[in-house]
């Protein structure tokens, strides 16, 4: 049986690039709320018309204010509002990036089945970020 | 693993609930000002824009103190009680849930995973089915009509509830011969046990069935946008037989992937407001910093039980608001 008391190469690899992701990724969340919040980039939906949207469906909202799906938030961030979708798309984006930098340590520790879940979990998270998978509607 | 993560950031949330509260404040004050002039901005209920996520706000503040001393994750709390008495989307608040749990999962992982009390090689096959799975309940959830997945979403936290009062807890569940999966896999380890100063061994079995009831917790997490501690816990602990503490750990880890995915689908669709999602993710650490300090002068056990009662309310609530008996 393998012994672990101390963590893996592997292991700490993950952990740091996730540790900084993640600071790296709530600062900017913060700071773009806070330009978003005080109007230095006016917003797509004004602050006093969210009442009226926040109670819609989904898909009524997106019909109510215009706004498209997948990336196209990536076209708005002179927005206030779609500022803050930088650090969101981060903060979801980290975890392919964690996984993609263990790929060489299993692959150099000849851990063929580890280095097949690392990219099946690279390929899921991608594909689940890529913005072709389309919810229907209600 | 949340003291850790209070050490790390408690200067950066505490700067940052310093400005949010500023800015709330100066928000507030513009709307006051020119609230005349913008009559059909104002919400139906006339409840200027600002209330409702500064209530937010201070809600998922005491969610976060109440989730650290009940042993709960913020996720499980959030979308019931949010969904159930705020006037924002089901959609919404599934998609602001779901980011709540990613932002915790991610603040304690790196920790836990340096520490090795989250194992990888026990989280990478759990993670892609929870994960791939996680992306189907996401899609089904929003498609769905909101009053099943309202009525559904009931029915979920009540049985979680069940699970609360039911579930045996064992601390070093007894494993006595790995199964064939785990010895392939070669997921066992060794960990530090700080309490009693010994390094404890630990295996796992039933593999094979540990990973497909991840199927159905995955599907969930999407689906409801709850996290999905309540389900991994048991699912390591009881069934694979991962000692608790590493159950635990690697659980809050596992939610780092599993959400990510999920989270994705919701920020895809359109179901993310930054107004709900941010005010919310800091609320709930705000109130995990609060929470730990507390919890050393209270009896964990008393507050257990008022999350139960919490989420007895709340599950209650989506149940019936679901089948349109309590709107």
């Amino acid at each position: 049986m393998e012994k672990k008391v101390r963590a893996t190469e592997e292991q700490l690899a993950y952990a740091k690039i996730l540790d900084v992701g993640m600071k790296t990724g709530l600062l900017m969340l913060l700071v773009s709320f806070v330009v978003y919040l005080s109007g230095i980039l006016s917003p797509h939906v004004p602050v006093r018309d969210l009442p009226k949207y926040w109670s819609m469906p989904v898909k009524k909202y997106l019909a109510a204010t215009h706004i498209h799906t997948g990336w196209s938030w990536l076209g708005m961030i002179g927005k206030g509002d779609f500022l803050n979708f930088i650090g969101i798309a981060f903060l979801a984006g980290v975890t392919i990036i964690c996984n993609l930098r263990i790929i060489p340590i299993f692959l150099k520790k000849k851990d063929i089945v580890y280095t097949i879940f690392a990219v099946l979990e690279v390929l899921v998270l991608t594909l689940a970020a890529s913005g072709m998978l389309k919810a229907g509607g209600h | 693993m949340v003291k850790t993560m209070v050490r790390r950031y408690a200067v950066l949330i505490f700067l940052a609930t310093i400005l949010l509260v500023v800015l709330f404040m100066s928000g507030f004050a513009a709307a006051s000002s020119d609230a005349t002039s913008v009559p059909a901005a104002a919400a139906s209920s006339g409840v200027p824009w600002w209330v409702w996520p500064l209530v937010l706000f201070v809600v998922t503040f005491l969610m976060g103190i109440v989730a650290v001393l009940g042993g709960v994750g913020g996720g499980v709390l959030f979308v019931p009680i949010i969904g159930g008495f705020f006037p924002f989307h089901l959609d919404f608040v599934r998609g602001a849930g779901l980011l709540v749990a990613l932002a915790g999962a991610l603040a304690a992982g790196p920790g836990l995973l340096k520490k090795g009390m989250a194992d990888l090689r026990l989280s990478m096959p759990v993670a892609v089915i929870a994960s791939s799975c996680a992306i189907v309940g996401a899609m089904v959830g929003l498609a769905l009509p909101t009053n099943i997945v309202q009525t559904a979403l009931g029915a979920t936290i009540l049985g979680i509830v069940g699970i609360m009062l039911m579930a045996k807890k064992s601390e070093y569940p007894d494993v006595k011969q790995a199964d064939a999966l785990s010895t392939a896999l070669r997921i066992n380890g060794i960990y530090y046990e700080a309490s009693s100063g010994h390094e404890v061994n630990w295996q796992i079995h039933r593999t094979p069935q540990g990973l497909a009831t991840f199927i159905i917790v995955g599907f969930m997490a999407g689906m409801f946008g709850l996290g999905a501690g309540w389900a991994n816990v048991p699912v390591l602990n009881l069934m694979m037989g991962a000692p608790l503490k590493v159950s635990v750990a690697t659980s809050k880890f596992l939610l780092s992937i599993t959400d990510t995915s999920a989270a994705w689908i919701y920020v895809n669709n359109g179901a993310v407001l930054p107004m709900m999602v941010v005010p919310s993710i800091i609320g709930i650490m705000l109130g995990s910093i609060v929470g730990v300090k507390i919890l050393t002068r209270t009896k964990p056990a008393a507050v257990r039980y008022i999350v139960i009662v919490m989420l007895l309310f709340a599950g209650s609530r989506a149940f019936l608001k679901g089948l349109g008996i309590w709107n």
